[in-house]
């Protein structure tokens, strides 16, 4: 709000007081409650530059170092141009397909809203809500949101690395952002979406990040097919180091994922912030127990992958569990993703290149359905215990069925369009030369 | 004279250079090499999924000795680099035709 506006809100008070009458000061005291606490402001733009690090180059280096080394640059410049390009889309109608301000009715308001295109009717004194009755300015909400569309969308290239085309990448994620993340993501977070209307809890986006990502990414493997030699040929990733620093820049960037989310800067964000480190903590320590329990050794690799399977496992739960329920959700997702990596791909043949749907896809349902249950008072979590644990688990397990299976019919249709027009995957060629070359004429290493 | 090439295991680096030097070996060549014998490599595993390696980091010395001295330097090489475990290496030997030092240009055995 600006100065103009707050002097005549605090005119209208003072009127209001010389009239003693109750009505005009209740109508002023919400005038004033709109505007946003520059506290409040403070910590959402940090989330939201904290989500940006996990980005680049958080994730460029966690999905970098995991790949041979003559896919280090393809594997990164991807995921930074797709994000790029989303915040750019994001601004022209991502934004208003998720949160506009035309809230249609019927059917179609359960998908999608619409006006706000091109961000029209936003200025710096326009507002957004948060889940008490302070605001936070609308373009940081804009921008902290535009942030998780742009890490979702690199999520799912996890999955085709090492093999698909750089035009199709571009050309796959806006078809893909607009069919599939923006219509999810106003199904979960939107007032009048399908899933928030059916009281489904996403607090920082199980569902419409890890789940949609994931089960994108494992459909697009399908059309684009192994890797030429995968999984006969060792396909080691290249430097553990990279990843390793990728994880941490993940974690600390996770916090503004998850606390960011609770749009203020309020206990609900410090209990997000606890359940942030211990379910992560938990996370990695599982997966080093159950490499030792199937004979291995306890690998950094394992740790990493423990550290992102917590990390995703708590994303819907951050604030809608106790600190023993993320805990709990933590070695549960590592147990699970472990299975899913270790033994479920290679029985089933899939090259989900670096287990973008192994550890986000598993760890995002298994996080979503758990929340169900960590929710519940009797495990310290925040819920008044007037949802029952039944009745809250058929939510969860719904809201992950429609996540699933509109992320994969709408993946199939965007990958499908993008195969027919300019075709998805390198030449064989190309693929043994490394895309760093083929596709950006640099290589990561001299 | 004979050119023996030994491949071992490169721990056993420091050892084998100092019980050579012991026995009156003047110099050798050290490289770092990769191989497999009856070893066969090694397993990696990343996120569960196994990988062979199947080649082994070792170190291969060179060296050239009159042929008086070549059965102490072989049991030498043999008894300092042994762990009698698999993968301790090999030692080859070959007749050597001719040495020639390149500053002064003497030849033969004067010349090792």
């Amino acid at each position: 709000m600006t100065m103009r506006k707050f002097l005549s809100g605090a005119a209208v008070l003072g009127a209001s007081l010389t009239a003693s009458t109750a009505a005009f000061a209740q109508e002023a005291a919400e005038a004033a409650a709109a505007v946003p606490n520059p506290g409040n402001n403070a910590w959402m733009m940090t989330a939201t530059v904290l989500v940006m690090l996990m980005i680049i180059p958080g994730l460029t280096l966690f999905y970098g170092g995991l790949t041979r080394s003559k896919n280090m640059l393809s594997t990164m410049t991807q995921i930074g141009a797709t994000a790029a390009l989303a915040m750019i889309i994001w601004v022209m109608w991502g934004y208003s397909l998720a949160f506009g301000d035309t809230t249609y009715e019927g059917t179609l308001g359960l998908f999608v809203s619409g006006g706000s295109y091109f961000l029209a009717g936003t200025d710096a004194s326009s507002t957004a809500a948060t889940f008490t009755d302070e605001v936070i300015s609308k373009y940081v909400f804009i921008s902290f949101q535009m942030t998780f569309a742009a890490i979702t969308a690199a999520l799912i290239l996890g999955a085709t690395a090492e093999r698909m085309k750089f035009n199709a990448v571009m050309l796959f994620v806006p078809i893909w952002l607009t069919i599939v993340y923006f219509p999810i993501a106003h199904m979960v977070w939107a007032g009048g979406g399908l899933l928030f209307e059916d009281g489904a809890l996403d607090f920082a986006g199980g569902t419409v990040v890890h789940i949609n990502a994931g089960v994108s990414g494992l459909v697009l493997a399908y059309l684009l097919g192994k890797r030429r030699g995968w999984p006969q040929e060792p396909m080691m990733p290249h430097s553990l180091t990279l990843t390793m620093v990728g994880t941490g820049l993940l974690w600390v960037g996770w916090f503004g994922f998850n606390a960011g989310s609770a749009l203020e800067a309020d206990g609900s964000a410090g209990l997000a912030m606890i359940n942030t480190f211990v379910a992560t903590a938990a996370g990695a320590l599982t997966w080093m127990v159950i490499e030792r329990m199937a004979g291995h050794k306890g690998s950094a690799l394992g740790f990493c992958s423990g550290v992102i399977a917590g990390l995703v496992a708590v994303t819907p739960a951050a604030g809608n569990s106790g600190p023993f329920g993320a805990i709990l959700l933590g070695i549960l997702a590592s147990a699970v993703c472990y299975f899913f990596v270790a033994k479920v791909k290679a029985k089933f043949g899939y090259d989900d290149s670096l287990d973008a749907f192994g550890i986000h896809g598993i760890g995002g349902i298994v996080g979503a359905i758990g929340t169900a249950v960590v929710y519940q008072p009797f495990l310290g979590g925040p819920g008044d215990g007037s949802t029952a644990l039944g009745a809250q688990l058929g939510v969860q397990v719904f809201s992950v069925i429609v996540t699933i299976a509109w992320a994969g019919i709408g993946t199939l249709i965007a990958g499908l369009i993008v195969k027919t027009a300019i075709g998805l995957r390198v030449t064989e060629e190309d693929e043994v030369n490394g895309l760093d070359i083929s596709e950006h004429g640099e290589r990561a290493y001299n | 004279m004979k050119y023996i090439i030994a491949v071992i295991k490169p721990f056993k680096l420091d050892e084998v250079r100092e019980a050579l030097g012991g026995i009156g070996v003047a110099g050798m060549t050290v490289s770092e090499v990769k191989g497999f014998g009856r070893q066969k490599g090694q397993t990696e595993i990343y996120r569960g999924a196994e990988y062979s390696t199947n080649m082994l980091p070792k170190v291969k010395l060179e060296i050239a000795v009159a042929d008086s001295l070549a059965p102490q330097v072989i049991e030498t090489i043999q008894q300092t680099a042994s762990t009698e475990a698999i993968g301790d290496g090999k030692i080859f030997v070959l007749d050597l035709a001719e040495v020639t030092r390149i500053r002064t240009g003497e030849t033969g055995e004067t010349a090792l």
